[in-house]
């Protein structure tokens, strides 16, 4: 009975074999991925269809049916960029949240600092202009700001720094009653 | 009949509008006193005959005239009273109506109060608002006519127009389609007409302006005349700004208040450039410089006003070629590019008169901090801007469309905003005209060891996040100084008059209104940022489907869903409801009914997520309507949004500081008159 058993067991042994390697071969596979790891994903990208709506919470159908391939291939073991990469090639690069660094597009990245810094610029060179003009007033006299002056000699205690600053303060405030 | 009466109403505003412009110009020009006065008066009657008007219109909508093609577009019959009343401003029509009564109400108001007092400058002033007028009031006519009916042509097309064409049908059908349900939300009822004020309301100081160009009135008067206006544009345009985050926060189920969407930005736009104003006008009263750069400003914001109505209106940022399609898309763009080119001539023509009287004395004077400030702001404005027009620079050049979106926003804005705060701690303790690095070294040092004691508290709290750290300590700096100056002022007025001390406070106030109230709309901004960082920088979020009965964790929060309830409302709604129990540490917290609006007449759903909100932080859970929701299980989306609650805080606490800032002080107008 047992060497029947034996011998039965090694010949099922192939189809027992065949009902379990499918099952070993879908868990070496990736397990479904989670709606958060697909939404990591998604919410970089844009509908190409909805105006600047990321893909994350869009709620049309073609939305719903993008987010699903992102996970299946997500569940394909396809990385970030791979799928991210997909996307552009068939939609254009309007599916990502900034342009992408070719072309004329790096102008909206160089455009808004340089403009910026030429503002700083402008300003600096406009505050060295008003210093060098402000130095030759000085020599005459100047009642422009006199009420406000502070006086030089006051002690660097920070008793008098408040006297100063209080003394500041009421002109400012007498200045404008 | 109602329909012909209401255009042939705005019909005769337009008309009246290009008399007064005639009039004033003829008036100026002859010198005539009674030509202004002819200017003034068919201004005056502008606001009425719009009025009735507009009046035409919202009873066409309550009383639902469906044959007319914008009622039917905006109103349905199950819809209440005030959201048909509301729906004015629903639509493209309506809303150009809504600009053109504003604009009207105060045009008139400019001309009805005081204006004795404004007499070189009024002219010019009706002039500037009454073109704007006209310019708002062709586009009713021509383009989009609130009152055009339906039509059935001979080929069976159903088509608006005013009067019929030739052998069609008058058709009216017996409902409407109904109003967005996304714009049902109280924040979108209000939101609109608070954001057309501010636009409206900065047309003022930018005729003030022009009128102070033209005439070569160099000084300071037409910014003391419209001080209060300005200060009033800006309060609109601020709380309209805030209303919208509201609105996208109640209803548009994502969990965030600010997308950088270009309508949002279009709407910041003009605000930065106000804002900017608003304190570089300062230094023009208190000491006579920057002229042509306040000159520059208005004319930008002005620009930027009728720039962000043009954006949102004109279909351009569907496409550039729904700009060319669109018919008032050209007639914006015509109208932006005419005013501001003869604005900037102008200022041009006027450069050498609008000299500073005084110079820049030091890089650590108020003065110098102001005009740090609006470098920032400006600095802020290029962002949005080119944010905004590249994506349709990139399409026109191209052929190809891309997304500016949130990061580069919030990369290039950060840091921004950032040195604003530091400058906004800063700037309070710095002194007119002359000021060392000395001096001021030693104002800061006080509110700096308090903040940078913040600073150290958090990190031992275990804050790590180094944006989240400058960010709170930046802004318990400003509190730090704000608190500081508050308590300065009062102490030095205690002692100087013997007063009590909150008596000295409250005098020293009310005696200082526009200083205090700054003070005060500066504290409003940091607990704004308090919100904005909490959310910004500590927000998560999760998605799960659940079954009946399973659970869904988020920061220490545990959802567990109960059942889901599907069933019409009264008003023609069908409601699918879940209901779900909050728990923490294994206590309950209380349920949370997120749901969504199915409305069959339009066809639309409405997402209204379950929201927690405490002082610390907001539960925002969403049914996610657009994956499967059945009875046995459904998807839920829920955020975490910490400290958000600061972010409304502080726009409560906005308006009490412009209440400050704003209320009359009859002495001291007395005193300037």
């Amino acid at each position: 009975m047992k060497t029947k058993i034996i011998v039965l067991l090694i010949c099922y042994f192939p189809l027992i074999m065949a009902v379990f390697i499918p099952a070993v071969a879908v868990s070496a596979q990736q397990p479904t991925p989670s709606d958060d790891e697909m939404n990591a994903i998604a919410r970089q990208l844009y509908c190409p269809v909805c105006e600047n709506t990321p893909l994350d919470v869009c709620p049309t159908t073609a939305c719903h049916q993008w987010r699903e391939l992102i996970r299946q291939m997500l569940a394909e073991g396809k990385s970030e960029a791979e799928i991210k990469q997909y996307f552009v090639d068939y939609y254009g690069a309007r599916v990502l949240s900034e342009p992408p660094i070719t072309g004329i597009n790096w102008l909206v990245y160089i455009v808004p600092p340089v403009t910026f810094l030429a503002g700083v610029y402008l300003l600096f060179r406009a505050f060295q202009i008003w210093k060098r003009m402000a130095k030759e007033p000085e020599m005459g006299v100047d009642k422009s700001d006199s009420p406000r002056k502070v006086p030089e000699s006051s002690k660097r205690s920070g008793s008098a720094e408040d006297g100063k600053y209080v003394v500041r303060l009421e002109e400012e405030l007498k200045k404008r009653k | 009949m109602l329909a012909q009466f209401g255009i042939g109403m705005f019909l005769l505003t337009f008309l009246l509008a290009l008399f007064s412009v005639g009039a004033a110009v003829a008036g100026y020009f002859s010198k005539s006193d009674r030509w202004v006065e002819a200017a003034r008066r068919s201004m005056l009657l502008i606001f009425p005959l719009i009025t009735v008007a507009a009046l035409t219109l919202i009873y066409l909508l309550v009383t639902g005239h469906y044959e007319i093609e914008y009622v039917y577009s905006v109103t349905s019959n199950d819809m209440p009273f005030y959201l048909k009343v509301t729906a004015l401003w629903g639509g493209q029509a309506g809303s150009l109506v809504l600009w053109s009564w504003l604009m009207s109400a105060f045009a008139s108001a400019v001309t009805l109060r005081k204006w004795e007092r404004d007499r070189e400058l009024l002219p010019w002033v009706i002039v500037v608002t009454s073109v704007t007028l006209a310019f708002f009031l062709s586009l009713t006519i021509l383009y989009e006519n609130p009152f055009a009916r339906w039509w059935q042509t001979t080929a069976g097309d159903f088509v608006p127009r005013m009067f019929a064409p030739a052998g069609a049908v008058a058709i009216t059908p017996m409902d409407g389609q109904g109003l967005n349900p996304l714009l049902r939300h109280p924040g979108m009822i209000v939101h609109p007409p608070m954001l057309y004020l501010g636009f409206v309301a900065f047309v003022i100081p930018y005729a003030f302006a022009i009128a102070a160009l033209v005439t070569g009135h160099s000084d300071d008067r037409w910014i003391r005349l419209t001080r209060r206006w300005t200060l009033v544009a800006w309060v609109f345009l601020s709380i309209g700004l805030v209303l919208g985050m509201r609105w996208a926060y109640d209803v548009l189920g994502w969990g965030g208040y600010w997308a950088w969407d270009p309508v949002e930005t279009a709407s910041l736009m003009p605000w930065l450039t106000g804002t900017a104003f608003l304190h570089s006008v300062m230094i023009q009263e208190k000491r006579g410089m920057f002229k042509q750069w306040n000159m520059l400003l208005i004319i930008l914001t002005y620009a930027l006003v009728i720039f962000g109505t043009f954006l949102t209106r004109s279909g351009v940022f569907s496409s550039v070629h729904a700009f060319s399609q669109s018919a008032i898309g050209p007639m914006f763009f015509a109208f932006i590019g005419i005013t501001f080119v003869t604005s900037l001539a102008l200022l041009i023509y006027r450069w050498k008169d609008l000299r500073a009287e005084v110079e820049m004395r030091s890089l650590f004077s108020r003065e110098a901090f102001f005009l740090l400030n609006n470098l920032l702001f400006m600095g802020v404005l290029i962002v949005c801007f080119w944010g905004v027009i590249f994506p349709l620079i990139s399409e026109l050049v191209t052929g190809q469309k891309v997304t500016v979106g949130p990061p580069f926003y919030q990369r290039a804005n950060g840091p921004l905003f950032g040195a604003l705060m530091a400058i906004m701690g800063i700037a309070p303790l710095t002194a007119w005209g002359r000021s060392t690095a000395g001096t001021l070294g030693r104002m800061l040092w006080k509110p700096a060891i308090p903040s940078l004691l913040t600073t150290v508290i958090l990190l031992f709290l275990g804050m790590r996040n180094w944006i989240a750290l400058i960010g709170f300590t930046l802004v318990a700096f400003v509190i730090f100084v704000t608190i500081y100056e508050f308590w300065s002022g009062g102490r030095s007025r205690e002692k100087k008059v013997k007063e009590n001390f909150l008596v000295a406070l409250w005098q020293l106030v009310g005696r200082n209104r526009r200083r205090y109230g700054g003070y005060l709309i500066h504290l409003s901004m940091v607990v704004m940022a308090i919100g904005i960082l909490g959310i910004e920088v500590y927000r998560t979020t999760t998605q799960k489907t659940l079954a009946v009965g399973e659970d869904i964790q988020i920061a220490g929060y545990t959802l567990r869903y109960n059942s889901l309830a599907q069933f019409p409302s009264t008003d023609g709604r069908f409601v699918t409801r879940a209901n779900m129990s909050v728990f923490r540490d294994g206590k309950l917290l209380g349920n949370l009914y997120p749901r969504y609006d199915y409305y069959p007449t339009s066809g639309q759903m409405m997402t209204v997520a379950g929201v927690r909100s405490t002082l610390a932080d907001d539960l925002y859970v969403v049914l996610v309507n657009w994956e499967n929701v059945s009875l046995i299980q459904a998807p839920f989306k829920v955020y975490h949004n910490p400290l958000i609650n600061w972010l409304w805080i502080g726009s409560l606490m906005f308006i009490f500081g412009f209440l400050v800032a704003a209320w009359p002080d009859r002495e001291k107008e007395k005193r300037e008159e």
